[in-house]
């Protein structure tokens, strides 16, 4: 048999209709849901009298609107409307639902892999763009519209066009200090922001296999600020010891069986993708955006660059209007650059392997003067084991906000966000203009750089610092 | 959805790359639970000064692009998140047409779902209709089921590509989930087959 991509297997798997010069119509494993994305779609199926095809498919939870103190009372009466429609909706149509006051609610993509929802080889989507996330388990998961979340509650299946696949290679081994938060920026800045678009990404290579599946989670996270359609690792190891013993893995004789075939998945030796690119793993430094999105980074040792250093006229136009939005003067070191916020949090980087990075080097320090410094765990699950270890004492004592767990300060649905004109060194995924607050200027950053920029002011190489800040 | 076979009307250029969902709909107006009344937020925040006056230097504002219904942008289209509010916000302001060279995946699909029509032409091309278009009134008559686009006067003509099914639905304006339970014993099938 040719040999096969884990991209082919899944997509092969799944296809319910394939006829040729047609969209696939594809069947959906698991269906995540959130309160923003999905009272339209509930609210269609009422309208045309349709139920949830299969609500042991659906899992819930909110996320987005939550507030991160005092989560019980939400006082912006249109968030605790979408919040209370997707309790009604749930009760209504039989989904499980991780609602605020369970101790499963978190950030929907770190929710799905903590209770063992997200399973390699499984098609995973949800209403929401880091769906993608999903991927590091060896699942293929994207995000969807509205339209489309209707239409998976109504049928669990989706039309979509097969995908072209590419295999993004990271070479050899990182250096020491360089976090997986760096790898995905230093390949968004290296390949450009549209990059993936039409392409499911497989990231493959020594670096890629030495990664936590937090870390993974990390790097699949942002395949869309590529534009990706979804982006995946292959499972190894790493994978099925993460998933044993979770809520919704099968156990005992029935979870060595589903490790057999799950380890059938993996890419075959030799199987063609339609694109490759490769990326030195030692070519990537700690990194910082200095623009308005994603790929708008370069390592810490750099500078801000000219509107001239871009490639097209487009491309000079695109620097300039985000120069003029971060108010950043060409030429200017990264290291002069300093923040007034530091938020660590969202899909990307509020893991609890993400909170321990960054407290190794807040332990025993104090952030800086003027800044406001806020940890937001990606769970109340990440919470609960943050506090267990410790962690919450060691950044409350450096000046630290402690706070529950949502989406928070990555987009400010809820009443967390930067002012206008203000910087923040944030571990989140975009730094589009007013993402995290009308006039709030971003910075992207691995959880170990913000938590350097917290006790420094600006930004700092991490791998150069001593445990203890002297000054 | 409303069909859509041949569409005639002004055009708005929006002379900018890489223009995500958080641009086309700021994340303070995903709160409404209604699929409706988007359009009084579209752009927002490039739309309106802090004063909550239109901000006359924004394309969309200018006298040229008053009643527009056929929107010319830059590459990367709806980069971002997957917000389906976007389209509906630029359907509801007046929509119907977007045309840029490339755009991001979900935001095409969803477009498509909602009764827009996303084409993609040659970066050369849109350049030209930027042209035409950037600082007078000008109209294009959009015809999908012959894939062709024209003017009446700059005399600009061409041809583009679109999916067979996507060019099916929006002709048709069908519901696409009462076509997908057209083939449930397919599914029930799969369903038995892989036991899930």
């Amino acid at each position: 048999m040719k040999p096969r991509t884990i991209i082919d297997k899944i997509w092969n798997e799944h296809a319910v209709r394939a006829e040729a010069g047609k969209p696939n119509l594809m069947y959906v494993d698991l269906h995540m849901v959130h309160e923003v994305t999905s009272p339209q779609a509930f609210e269609g199926l009422r309208l045309s009298g349709r139920p949830v095809r299969r609500p042991d498919l659906t899992f819930a939870t909110m996320d987005h609107n939550v507030p991160t103190l005092n989560r019980e009372s939400i006082t912006d009466a249109i968030s605790k409307k979408q919040i209370d429609t997707l309790f009604d909706n749930c009760r209504e149509f039989g989904v499980e639902l991780a609602d605020i006051h369970s101790p499963n609610n978190g950030i929907v993509h770190i929710i799905g892999p903590e209770l063992g929802l997200t399973q390699p080889g499984k098609t995973i989507v949800c209403g929401d763009s880091h769906t993608s996330t999903h991927g590091a388990f060896g699942a293929l998961a994207f995000g969807i519209g509205t339209s489309e979340v209707e239409h998976v509650l109504a049928t669990q299946t989706l039309w979509q066009s097969p995908p072209k696949t590419m295999e993004v290679h990271v070479d050899g081994r990182l250096g020491t200090g360089v976090t997986a938060k760096d790898i995905i920026l230093a390949i968004i800045a290296k390949f450009g922001v549209d990059f993936g678009s039409g392409y499911v990404l497989e990231y493959t290579g020594e670096a890629i296999r030495g990664l936590t599946m937090e870390e993974r989670m990390t790097i699949c996270n942002m395949s869309i600020e590529a534009g990706a359609r979804a982006g995946l690792i292959s499972p190894d190891q790493v994978t099925f010891d993460y998933l044993k013993d979770r809520r919704f893995v099968p156990e005992g004789a029935e979870f060595d069986e589903k490790v057999e075939q799950w380890r059938q998945l993996a890419t075959d030796e030799g199987a063609e993708y339609d694109e490759r690119v490769v990326i030195p793993a030692d070519e990537i430094e700690p990194m910082v955006t200095w623009g308005t999105n994603p790929s708008q980074g370069v390592g810490i040792h750099g500078t801000v660059p000219y509107p001239e250093d871009g490639k097209s006229a487009t491309e000079k136009k695109v620097i300039k209007t985000s120069l003029d939005y971060m108010a950043l003067e060409p030429g200017t070191k990264i290291t002069d650059i300093h923040v007034q916020h530091v938020f660590l949090g969202s899909c990307t980087n509020a893991r609890i392997g993400d909170l321990r990075e960054a407290a190794k080097i807040i332990r025993g320090n104090k952030v800086a003067d003027g800044i406001r410094a806020m940890v937001v765990p990606g769970s109340q699950q990440v919470k609960l084991q943050a506090e267990e270890e410790g962690l919450d004492q060691v950044f409350k004592e450096a000046g630290f906000e402690w706070r529950d767990s949502g989406c928070s300060m990555c987009l400010g649905m809820n009443p967390d966000f930067v002012p206008e004109g203000e910087r923040c060194a944030s571990t989140s995924n975009r730094n589009f203009e007013g993402r995290q607050g009308k006039g709030a200027r971003t910075h992207l950053v691995s959880p170990a750089m913000a938590a350097g920029a917290a006790i420094y002011g600006h930004f700092v190489d991490v791998r150069k610092l001593d445990q203890t800040v002297s000054s | 959805m409303e069909a859509l076979t041949v569409h005639e009307g002004n055009t708005a250029v929006l002379e900018r790359a890489n223009v995500d969902t958080d641009q086309i709909i700021p994340k303070q107006f995903l709160k409404r639970v209604e699929r409706t009344g988007f359009g009084q937020f579209l752009f927002f925040d490039w739309r309106f000064k802090s004063d909550g006056e239109e901000d006359p230097s924004f394309e969309l504002n200018y006298p040229s692009a008053a009643n527009a219904s056929i929107l010319i942008a830059d590459h990367n289209f709806g980069s971002g998140s997957s917000r389906e509010h976007a389209p509906w916000a630029l359907q509801d302001y007046g929509f119907r047409v977007i045309i840029a060279p490339s755009y991001s995946d979900i935001f095409y699909n969803n477009c498509v779902k909602n009764g827009i029509l996303p084409v993609r032409l040659p970066e050369d091309q849109v350049y030209e209709l930027m042209q035409n278009g950037n600082d007078k009134e000008y109209h294009l008559t959009v015809d999908l089921q012959n894939q062709q686009i024209s003017d009446k006067d700059a005399g600009f003509q061409a041809t583009f590509e679109i999916d067979p099914y996507w060019k099916e639905m929006l002709l048709n304006g069908w519901d696409e989930i009462s076509i997908t339970l057209q083939y449930e014993e397919d599914i029930e099938a799969y369903e038995k087959r892989v036991k899930v």
